[in-house]
């Protein structure tokens, strides 16, 4: 277990960023914005007499003054811990990208970065406006890309992002990458997501606690994303979406790019669909993420749905055998009609039957678990 | 029984024809009801003889029935030795603003007038309420409503109510009134001069249970799923809906339901009683306890929820308390069904009119069948010869047609030779003793009366549920494949079948048997 530990000169830079905030607010506006993480490339003393010329000595002597028991009170303080790019912690592949952060503050579990290298982890990105199929696939692949084992990363946006980080949360690793100081929930009705990522995955920003989003700093934050993956997918995002700006970042790193497909006569699907135009990878589900990052075939993702008791496996084979209702299966296996509807509307629910408007029941395609052994 | 002895007369006194001074005119009034809907509206009829030309006027709204009631009274009155006045004739039927149908209120017109005329001396003509027709013979005839208009006399103040001899167990059944069933005119002088007190009606047997030898549960064989979604509908009053191929059994099962419901109440049993006495088939409906209705699919929607003018009640009416049975529910007309929403939901009909308002009351509970598809058959079956598309189309109406207020769905297979064969299902009582005890216990909880199937949203949250079944229902609510409607839908259904296993709370079987019983709201 690596301890996190940052220098002093990487912790000032974070301070110096948050001060700079309104500054670089003012500056980085319309397709500058966008292109902020191109500003912070620049040294420290090159940022601030670009943004704030004005206030420049005052801002630099400030930075400079921030003693290192001050910085290390303030992060005990909000429960946060950091990370700079001369440290162990310091995840693999932001050393890729001219632009990467100088230090990472952190709240949550420091064991996430241990080792993180970029092929260990998906960033799932998409938009705020997401359709129920955005969605729903967001979980999806959430879920199933951090059972099998991968951390997913995502921005704690509406949409795509919270779907992307509710799949994961529950099984297993998910990394949010903030826009503010660690410690602030933001969006705020996100609170009890980011409260349970805090406590089961981990929430990083290259901001210090306390710092407040700007337009800006989400293109900056976007740039972590994508050099923190090996793969970046995009789920759903309109023609002009900040998530294409996390592709495009992605793809400057040389990362794998991976979309969603959608109808094309969704605004909501054009940037992933253009995104496959322009020869990304198609992710129809995290096999596909998988065989893209490791191979194919690296991994199998076994889907099967969950164990059924004996009873339950008599009732779907007798419905596999062709019964559709509940008299029939009742009449085959000889219980009361009770019995009957209670087992039936147990598989429907378990993902195994679905029932249709005339109350008939028929298999759909999740394969039943190969042994009862279990 | 001690009966309250009323003198009618108190003062017998029966003059000649024509013995009374001659004055310039001579009024006399009786009172008399008029039907609209179910209830009895009281109507003053005031005769007026004066001289002048002979004539025979009735005014006051009278509709084609009343009017006639010159005719038939003139006739009766000459058939039955009195004399008809040749005077000018003048009957007002007060108020003057209300329309009045019907020929029930001949006897109080004959009345009147052979008061006004003097040929009967009745002083207590104006404490007595009458209703009947009138052949030209002068017997009465029957008349529709008897009990609600003996009622209504009741509370108007009569002393007694003068009904057709046909009628007087209909009217006995409203207490607290004294019931003089007459034969015919001809007996009405003796009536009103004390020589001749008629025996009085025996109130018709109120039967609140069903009748011992009406259909019974034990003909349907096998269909366990079928049985059981009976129960729970008859156990908490919830509406049903049974899709199968023909001869599959649906009608059977429908017509055996009131036989598993609980008896009415006595106040219950008095409403289905006023109802179908006011559509003149009390005799018929009292056989059976709950009334069982199954109109034709090509009905109205005046003939479903009631219409016309005056106002008549329809089959959700006459079903109050009982079953309403819709067979092949997509062959109902689109606008009978969407008229059946809102007194599906209030339990009352409303029926505006430009004249009128008039609100009948529409407990009752929905039971509906319809055919899987167009040729019945259904798509699992090889014979069906059915396109897609029009199967498609004749489910679509079914999920249109009333679906959001039906409970629960059955599917009902054709039952194997196995079962046909086999012995006779449980009976009714059996079933009734089960579901009389759910109904018990809902009562406790919600008030009497009341059933699960009417808990408001409110009341349904509150169902005491296990951790199990809470987890169940959540895991399909989030994964939104249930609405918020459809929520409280599986709450009351899975309360029922709790109450039906007499635990307190909800148990993780019933919430499963609840959510496969509950009606689907997309494929």
């Amino acid at each position: 277990m690596v301890e996190p530990r940052a220098c002093l000169d990487c912790l000032r830079r974070s301070w110096l960023l948050a001060a700079l905030g309104p500054y670089i607010e003012k500056i980085a506006t319309g397709a500058v914005g966008s292109r902020s993480p191109e500003l912070l490339r620049l040294s420290n003393e090159d940022l601030v007499a670009f943004a704030a010329p004005k206030v420049a000595t005052r801002l630099l002597g400030g930075a400079a003054a921030l003693s290192e028991q001050h910085l290390a009170s303030e992060l005990l303080a909000a429960q946060c811990w950091a990370c700079c790019r001369h440290g162990d912690l310091y995840p693999e592949g932001l050393r890729d990208a001219a632009d990467a952060p100088w230090a990472l503050i952190g709240r949550g579990d420091p064991g996430l970065l241990d080792g993180l290298e970029p092929f260990g982890a998906v960033t799932v990105v998409g938009s705020r406006r997401a359709t129920s199929y955005g969605r729903e696939m967001a979980r999806e692949l959430g879920r199933e890309l951090a059972a099998a084992g991968m951390v997913v990363v995502s921005g704690l946006a509406f949409g795509i992002d919270a779907c992307a980080h509710r799949g994961a949360i529950d099984a297993g690793r998910t990394i949010a990458v903030l826009g503010c100081g660690p410690d602030t929930a933001y969006p705020a009705s996100h609170r009890s997501l980011w409260r349970r990522i805090c406590e089961k995955g981990l929430v990083l920003s290259e901001f210090p606690p306390g710092s407040a989003p700007w337009r800006w700093t989400f293109p900056a934050r976007n740039r972590i994303m994508a050099a923190l993956a090996g793969m970046t997918v995009v789920v759903e995002a309109a023609a002009r979406s900040g998530s294409l700006i996390t592709a495009d970042l992605a793809a400057d790193l040389g990362r794998d790019l991976g979309a969603v497909p959608g109808p094309v006569t969704s605004r909501a699907s054009a940037g992933p669909n253009s995104l496959l135009a322009g020869g990304a990878c198609l992710v129809r589900d995290a096999q596909d993420v998988l065989d893209a990052m490791l191979g194919a075939g690296a991994e199998r993702i076994e889907r099967g749905g969950p164990i059924l008791d004996q009873d339950l496996a008599d009732v779907l084979a007798a419905v596999e055998a062709g019964e559709s209702g509940c008299d029939g299966v009742a009449a085959v296996l000889g219980l009361s009609g009770a019995d009957a509807a209670a087992a039936l509307s147990r598989l429907e629910l378990l993902g195994y039957l679905t029932c249709s408007t005339v109350g008939l029941y028929s298999r759909t395609l999740l394969p039943a678990p190969t042994s009862a052994a279990i | 029984m001690a009966r309250k002895k009323f003198q009618l007369w108190p003062e017998p006194l029966v003059t000649g024809a024509l013995g009374r001074p001659s004055v310039l005119s001579v009024l006399a009034t009786a009172r008399t009801f008029t039907l609209d809907g179910i209830a009895a509206r009281p109507v003053r009829v005031e005769v007026d003889v004066h001289r002048g030309l002979p004539g025979f006027a009735i005014v006051g709204l009278p509709d084609a029935a009343v009017r006639e009631a010159r005719e038939r009274v003139r006739a009766a009155l000459v058939n039955c030795g009195f004399e008809f006045p040749l005077r000018r004739i003048v009957v007002n039927l007060a108020p003057a603003s209300l329309r009045k149908a019907g020929p029930g209120m001949d006897l109080a017109i004959a009345a009147a007038l052979l008061s006004a005329s003097g040929q009967l001396e009745w002083e207590g003509l104006s404490r007595v309420a009458l209703a009947g027709e009138l052949a030209l013979d002068g017997s009465t005839r029957s008349v529709n409503g008897a009990l609600a208009i003996a009622e209504a006399a009741r509370e108007g103040g009569a002393e007694a109510i003068v009904v057709p001899a046909e009628n007087g167990p209909e009217a006995a059944l409203a207490t607290g009134i004294d019931v003089i069933p007459l034969e015919g005119l001809g007996r009405l002088s003796a009536l009103v001069a004390g020589e001749w007190e008629p025996p009085r009606p025996q109130a018709l047997p109120l039967r609140l249970g069903s009748a011992p030898d009406g259909p019974d549960l034990a003909d349907l064989r096998g269909q366990p799923h079928l049985r059981h979604a009976l129960e729970v509908a008859a156990a908490g009053g919830h509406s049903l809906l049974m899709i199968g191929p023909p001869g599959a059994g649906k009608s059977l099962a429908a017509s055996r339901l009131p036989s598993i419901l609980p008896p009415l109440a006595p106040v219950e049993g008095l409403e289905v009683a006023r109802i179908a006495s006011a559509c003149g088939r009390l005799g018929e409906t009292l056989s059976g306890g709950r009334p069982f209705r199954s109109p034709h699919h090509t009905i109205s929607p005046a003939g479903l929820i009631g219409g016309g003018s005056p106002p008549r009640p329809g089959e959700a009416t006459l079903a109050h308390r009982g079953v309403l049975f819709l067979d092949e529910l997509c062959e109902f007309r689109r606008d009978a069904l969407e008229a059946l929403r809102a007194p599906l939901e209030s339990g009352e009909v409303s029926i505006a009119r430009a004249a009128s308002r008039r609100t009948l009351p529409c407990r009752f509970m929905l039971v509906a069948a319809a055919n899987p598809c167009p040729c019945g058959r259904g798509e699992a079956d090889p014979d069906c010869g059915c396109a897609p598309v029009a199967v498609q189309r004749y489910q679509g109406r079914l999920s249109g047609a009333l679906a959001d207020r039906i409970d629960i769905l059955a599917a009902v297979r054709q039952p194997s030779a196995a079962e046909i064969g086999g012995g006779a299902g449980e009976p009714s009582a059996d079933v009734r003793a089960r579901v009389t005890t759910a109904r018990e216990r809902q009562e406790r909880r919600l008030g009497p009366g009341r059933c699960n199937a009417e808990m408001t949203p409110a009341e349904a949250r509150e169902c005491a549920l296990s951790t199990e079944a809470a987890a169940l229902l959540t895991e399909l609510y989030s994964r939104q494949r249930l609405s918020g409607r459809a929520h409280d839908r599986a709450l009351r259904l899975a309360q029922t079948i709790a109450d039906l296993a007499g635990s307190e709370a909800i148990g993780a079987k019933q919430m499963a048997q609840a959510l496969q019983l509950r009606r689907r709201d997309r494929g």
